[in-house]
């Protein structure tokens, strides 16, 4: 029942974007400049202004709009006159890689980390852990981005600077983590994008740990003669690693919006740098792909983690149902 | 306790008692204070091209200029001294934070107390536009309303505003409702007086407190969110270079070793970030009766 509601909101939600983001295309400015071809002739220009019905009222346009969305045609992009989606599509493999393994080095790195800080909370060694995670919080992704650079390549020339370098094919996605090469270019922009997300795992995770040992099963299960690191890594672990994965996963989809930033320092070959390349010259075809593909990205995510929460925690199960 | 203080005075109090929050609160004092006094302060005005020598540029840090005087943080291309620039560049990053969020938090709190005010069908369509727009990372919703809109300073302080207010509507509301249960509102009630003014004269002052939190700590989002906009090339204009823009022209130097016209700015950029956030969070701790 709760999962059909949920399907039901994600519907609605998906369809509002949709008729935010034809909003923003056709009701603001010229629909005509938007999705032509500023070098386009007359006859190219009136041949497009049929096919997508621009002279047939509103609602019938959004109508066109959202049937060749879902067909996939989303226009073809004017600097590659290739179509849109399949120029999205082709690059979003290399974000999703990149998005993956920032989330791992994140999980990794930061259940550890905030586990230690959250038992210690005043030795040095939690100390040092949160200060580190106020940095990694303040730290602007795309200077950090830069830094590493300069540190890393520049300076030490341990690694190289930007490109994404061989791949490998694995059912027929390339993939990078399988090549030494491909895994020497894949460190600096994934560290680079988990940096955030570790912050952020680190204090959900210390918060939850010290509000954890508090909780009356810890101490019954240390007055049952349970040793000390089964109590933290079976009975508090345990409690404390629902809500945690629950943010990492939605946390998944800001990963890959941030994605935007470091492949574009990192020349990183992905959805984002195409974002932006898009951005830059205007075209907009590809800005739209971009959008409705996120946009579905991101509710299937929130979908998913949702329903995944529920069937792993029984209380909101009992709460939704109230 | 025999003696009561007054409320302000307690929270200075809680707010003193953490020496870190204490420097980083004075830290942010004095980068308000020398961003508010840049022009008087810098040996250069940076962007005044009378000032600017071409064969001053790229100098080192430490450097001496044809003029005569030193580059104490180097310079840019352009022959720039970084300190002014710098110098500057906060004022443009710190004006535009502080700005957008001041009208995001008013936004915010009117929708929020209107959603609170209404509910029913009214409440439930605000907060679903709230929910929808915050499962959106701004940094997207931002690079979105930049890509359709085109550039400007205005349109940078649209689109920071766009992306804030939600959080403040989400708080607000939710703070309201709960005062609107408490007795006092009740007693109000008694005494005779109009919704609308037990709204703005009762429930108003008590929900402000953690708001302000949460407003503190949103003026370092903005101005981090400015500072990433600005470098991917559609925040700011040239003719307004704020501390990301900074940042973005010394990228195409850093490969040849030319570290200070990014490094530095970066700096001044995360030294304000963090004092913002330390302030913010030792004021949410100080605000917070569990705390106490």
């Amino acid at each position: 029942m709760f999962v059909l509601r949920r399907i039901g909101q994600s519907a609605v939600a998906l369809f509002v974007m949709s008729v935010l983001v034809f909003a923003g295309v056709y009701a603001i400015g010229n629909p005509v400049d938007i999705l032509i071809s500023p070098q386009a002739d007359q006859a190219e220009i009136a041949q497009t202004i049929a096919r997508l019905g621009l002279d047939r009222p509103l609602w019938e346009q959004y109508w066109v709009f959202l049937s060749s969305a879902l067909s996939g045609d989303l226009g073809k992009s004017f600097a590659a006159s290739a179509p849109a989606i399949d120029l999205i599509l082709e690059r979003m493999p290399a974000t999703l890689e990149l998005a993956f393994a920032a989330m791992v080095i994140a999980i990794v790195l930061g259940i550890p980390l905030g586990l230690l800080a959250g038992l210690k909370p005043d030795s040095w060694v939690g100390r040092s852990i949160m200060a580190g995670s106020i940095l990694g919080f303040s730290l602007p992704t795309f200077w950090v981005g830069l830094m590493l650079i300069m540190v890393f390549s520049v300076q030490l020339g341990w690694l190289p600077t930007t490109g994404r370098g061989p791949t490998v094919d694995v059912l027929g996605i390339p993939v990078s983590f399988l090549s030494w090469d491909g895994l020497r270019h894949l460190i600096l922009p994934a560290a680079n994008l988990a940096l955030f997300k570790l912050s952020l795992l680190i204090r959900l995770t210390r918060a939850g740990t010290r509000e954890a040992m508090l909780q009356d099963y810890v101490r019954f299960a240390r007055a049952k003669g349970v040793a000390e690191p089964n109590v933290v890594g079976v009975h508090v672990l345990r409690n404390i690693l629902i809500p945690i994965i629950t943010v990492a996963g939605l946390e998944l989809g800001s990963v890959i919006a941030f994605a935007i930033v470091t492949e574009t320092i990192f020349a990183w070959p992905g959805m984002g740098k195409l974002l932006i390349e898009s951005i830059n010259v205007l075209d907009r075809p590809v800005i739209v792909a971009y959008l409705l593909v996120t946009v579905f990205m991101f509710i299937m995510i929130n979908l998913l983690v949702d329903v995944l929460y529920t069937a792993l925690d029984p209380r909101v199960r009992l709460k939704s149902a109230r | 306790m025999s003696v009561v203080n007054s409320p302000t005075r307690e929270l200075i109090d809680v707010f003193a008692r953490d020496r870190i929050a204490l420097i980083a609160f004075w830290t942010l004092c004095a980068l308000l204070l020398v961003a508010v006094a840049a022009p008087l302060l810098t040996p250069q005005n940076p962007y005044d091209l009378a000032q600017l020598d071409i064969l001053d540029s790229k100098l080192a840090p430490g450097a001496k200029s044809a003029a005569g005087y030193t580059y104490w943080l180097g310079s840019d291309d352009q022959g720039r001294d970084m300190v002014s620039a710098i110098l500057y560049g906060l004022r443009i990053s710190l004006s535009v934070g502080i700005a957008s969020t001041l009208a995001a938090l008013g936004i915010g709190l009117l929708i929020g107390l209107i959603a609170a005010r209404a509910g029913g069908w009214l409440d439930a369509l605000i907060m679903r536009i709230v929910d929808l727009q915050l499962s959106f990372p701004s940094i997207l919703v931002a690079l979105v309303l930049l890509a359709l809109a085109g550039q400007g300073v205005d349109k940078i302080i649209i689109a920071l505003i766009v992306v804030q207010w939600a959080y403040y509507a989400r708080t607000v509301r939710g703070t309201a409702l709960v005062e609107l249960r408490k007795e006092y509102v009740d007693a109000a009630v008694c005494a005779g007086y109009g919704s609308t003014r037990i709204l703005l004269r009762h429930v108003l002052p008590n929900v402000l407190p953690p708001l302000i939190v949460v407003a503190t700590v949103q003026v370092a989002h903005a101005i981090a969110l400015e500072a990433t906009l600005s470098f991917l090339g559609l925040g700011m204009p040239i003719t307004s270079p704020s501390l990301g823009l900074l940042i973005a022209n010394g990228y195409v130097h850093l490969l040849s070793g030319k570290y200070w016209i990014s490094f530095f700015p970066g700096i001044a950029l995360l030294l304000t970030i963090v004092v913002i956030n330390l302030v913010g969070d030792q004021l949410r701790d100080a605000l917070n009766p569990q705390l106490k």
